[in-house]
């Protein structure tokens, strides 16, 4: 029942996307759809088509598109079958850029000053050397913070992720407590979004419209996953630090490179955090060896976006 | 023990009887009542912009607001102290007590259960904790324990108040006009048979084994908020027998300055006796070597080890930003008032009353010391946030929300003085024809 749902949602989806590109081919793509008792307004506004033609349209015939069929809650809740999400995150390519962290929290409507990625300067002894660690959620499988959460608004779905239902927090922040990677950030004031988003249906998938006393994490982005791309933070980092991909393909992928998950784990000695707690993290760090960059560098990049 | 003056049935009741506030009574539940005031509006603004008026933030995202509730709960349960072990361990001693006990009891975890409210980011979704409740959380556990201690602390304040509600509904001139209905409502059906007396010692004495464990629950839930997490200060399996440790012990102060302060306001002494002092000191007393055991369990053993977790918290406790207030709540809750009440002369009134404040006030930064030093310690450095983010002092808001809270719990012993006898009339006469037997 679930999967025709799915295949008819696919079908529906393709054709809309099918329509939107034939029509974006001609040279007058909206003409065949215009309303006649719309009146040209005479403004015409300059436009890119998907074969990479400048195009122009009268702008009383901009329509906005109607937005994709999103998830259910259920469904949300539920997460894909079959899948096991998985990142690694490469220490030795990471120069403090927060590329990731900006476009994660722009996306995630974020305030600014918090951050779903924090990257922390770490030195786990005096005589050790420093590196820079970017730090998500961990999607644990046995996540600390849904054992606590009163209510079930943060839970575990089936393809492993951990996510949120801001519809059904209720703020107490037992799960701020309970996380040991300080995953976790907090709406504490009215969240910095436009009216339109506000309105907009609270997904799980996209964990947008951040709504105020609630809680938020990363979510590893599903709804990106169920475009068919990959997470925000992963496309953003120029130095392909971030790699996600689904444990049961064995994949992972930072966009240009593609390595075996467990190849990639086994030769560069990858690991989870803080494995004493039993946690079960689903994010793997590769030690910081043979750096792309010197750890002090990361202290000028982070110098100069502060700069500008 | 010393000489009992023999006192008529009379005489009892017009001592005891609720009596209009004198002067300082209307100024101190003015200034209660302002400072309610103060903190419903901190609560308002609270409301209107969200939880970014406290303090709090992503690292101490459990601050003041926490610790009252921890205190709350802690001093509630001196009521099955009072009422429920003395009770059953056959101490009689203990009977002009228990109402004080109780009160205690029920104001605190009223507010304990309000707190909670202001605390959380979403108070508008609070039905969702009965809609929604998953039973693997300790906050449901919670929940369960705190109203179940709330209906039988209730019922343990009410069944002995029917006596005196019959007394009460004797003297209707002297009452306030429209509670004399409440009265009726709730003591009408008291006769005083020897029926009823049975059946409600009967009652008192199930409650009373019913309560001990449930107030062991409530503590300890109360403790597993925060023993259940991984973080340093909290990872302890001593918890639940330290909180309620101290538990006892901020409850029995509380009792110990109620009882002062009643005395002093009503000129009590021949019914809260030097006596009573002597031995309620004795059981402070106790509590505090016993809470200080658990101290010295919960911070050196840790402090012995220093596992890399924990070096910083303890650091932060012993010799650096928190040490102030650390060794201020070590000295007032427990050491000073163990050096004042060991000795005899430190267990009259006015000693036992500062020991008693001591205990209080020390028992209240200690719960701010067991809440936000630990949150301020994460396990990942704090190095990606805001410089606000890495500190925590109260805004004005959460303190007057706090102080509001605290000046309610007051308010409601306050009123509960004014309109029901807050030691127990029919009892104090009960036990006076005992002791008349004996003689």
């Amino acid at each position: 029942m679930k999967e025709k749902d799915n295949s008819r949602r696919q079908f529906l989806t393709t054709g809309l996307l099918a329509t939107l590109a034939i029509g974006c081919t001609s040279e007058d793509p909206f003409t065949a759809a215009v309303d006649a008792s719309v009146e040209p307004s005479g403004e015409k506004v300059k436009l890119l088509s998907v074969d990479g033609e400048e195009i122009e349209v009268d702008r009383a015939f901009l329509k906005p598109v109607p937005h994709m069929p999103s998830v259910s809650a259920l469904e949300a809740r539920a997460g894909f079958p079959g899948k096991k999400f998985v990142m690694v995150i490469d220490l030795s390519r990471c120069k403090n850029l927060k590329k990731c962290q900006s476009a994660c929290n722009h996306m995630h409507q974020v305030h600014p000053g918090q951050g779903w990625i924090q990257i922390h300067a770490m030195q786990d002894a005096a005589n050790t050397a420093p590196y820079w660690q970017p730090s998500l959620c961990m999607h644990c499988d046995e996540p600390p913070c849904v054992k606590v959460c009163p209510v079930d608004a943060t839970f575990k779905r089936q393809d492993g992720i951990v996510a949120i239902d801001s519809d059904r927090c209720v703020g107490c922040r037992f799960c701020m407590a309970a996380c040991p990677y300080s995953a976790r950030v907090f709406n504490w004031e009215k969240p910095l979004i436009t009216e339109v988003q506000a309105a907009q249906p609270y997904s799980c998938e996209t964990s947008t419209p951040q709504k105020i006393g609630t809680v938020g994490k990363c979510d590893f982005c599903p709804d990106m996953v169920r475009k068919g791309e990959l997470p925000h933070c992963v496309t953003a980092c120029p130095n392909g630090v971030f790699m996600f991909g689904d444990m049961n393909e064995d994949t992972v992928t930072n966009g240009p490179e593609t390595f075996r998950f467990s190849e990639l784990i086994k030769d560069k000695a990858g690991y989870r955090l803080m494995e004493d707690l039993g946690t079960k993290p689903n994010v793997y760090y590769l030690p910081p060896v043979n750096r792309n960059f010197p750890f002090e560098e990361g202290y000028n990049t982070a110098a100069a976006q502060k700069g500008a | 023990m010393e000489k009992e003056i023999k006192l008529s049935e009379a005489q009892i009741t017009a001592d005891l009887y609720p009596r209009k506030f004198g002067l300082p009574g209307m100024l101190w539940t003015s200034l209660l009542i302002a400072i309610c005031l103060v903190g419903a509006y901190a609560y308002y603004l609270q409301l209107r912009d969200g939880l970014g008026v406290t303090a709090l933030r992503d690292y101490a995202s459990w601050g003041i607001y926490i610790s009252n509730f921890v205190f709350f709960v802690a001093i509630s349960l001196v009521g099955s102290l009072i009422t429920a072990v003395l009770r059953l361990s056959n101490v009689h001693w203990s009977t002009p007590l228990t109402r004080i006990a109780e009160i205690i009891a029920v104001s605190g975890i009223v507010f304990a259960a309000i707190i909670i409210i202001v605390d959380m980011g979403r108070p508008d979704r609070f039905l969702y904790v009965m809609i929604h409740g998953r039973l693997q959380s300790p906050i449901i556990w919670d929940v369960v324990v705190i109203s179940t201690y709330l209906v039988i602390s209730l019922l343990l304040l009410y069944i002995p108040l029917l006596p005196d509600l019959k007394i009460m509904l004797q003297h209707k001139e002297k009452n306030i006009k429209w509670l004399n209905k409440v009265y009726h409502f709730l003591g009408s059906f008291w006769v005083g048979s020897k029926e009823q007396f049975r059946l409600s010692e009967k009652a008192i004495n199930i409650l009373a084994v019913t309560i001990i464990p449930v107030a062991f629950c409530i503590h300890t839930v109360t403790s597993w908020l925060f023993a259940t997490t991984y973080r340093p200060g909290w990872d302890s399996t001593n918890f639940g027998a330290y909180f309620i440790s101290g538990a006892f012990l901020v409850g029995a102060g509380a009792v110990v300055v109620a009882m002062y302060v009643f005395r002093k306001a009503y000129h009590l002494e021949k019914y809260i006796t030097d006596d009573h002092f002597n031995k309620m000191g004795k059981i402070v007393v106790l509590l505090a070597l016993l809470y200080l055991y658990f101290n010295i369990n919960e911070y050196l053993v840790p402090a012995f080890k220093m596992k890399k977790f924990e070096v910083e918290h303890l650091e932060g406790l012993f010799t650096g930003h928190f040490a102030g207030i650390f060794w201020f709540a070590i000295a007032t809750s427990m050491v000073l008032p163990i050096l004042i009440l060991l000795f005899k002369s430190g267990r009259k009134p006015l000693p036992m009353f500062i020991a008693g404040l001591l205990v209080v006030v020390g028992a209240w930064c200690k719960r701010f010391l067991i809440v936000t030093p630990t949150m301020l310690h994460p396990m990942l450095p704090m190095t990606d946030a805001p410089e606000e983010f890495m500190h925590y002092f109260p805004t004005w808001q959460e303190s007057a929300i706090t102080l509001g809270s605290l000046a309610g719990a007051l308010l409601i012993v306050t009123f509960f003085t004014r309109i029901l006898p807050i030691i127990p009339v029919q009892e104090t006469i009960a036990e006076q024809h005992e002791t008349d037997k004996d003689n």
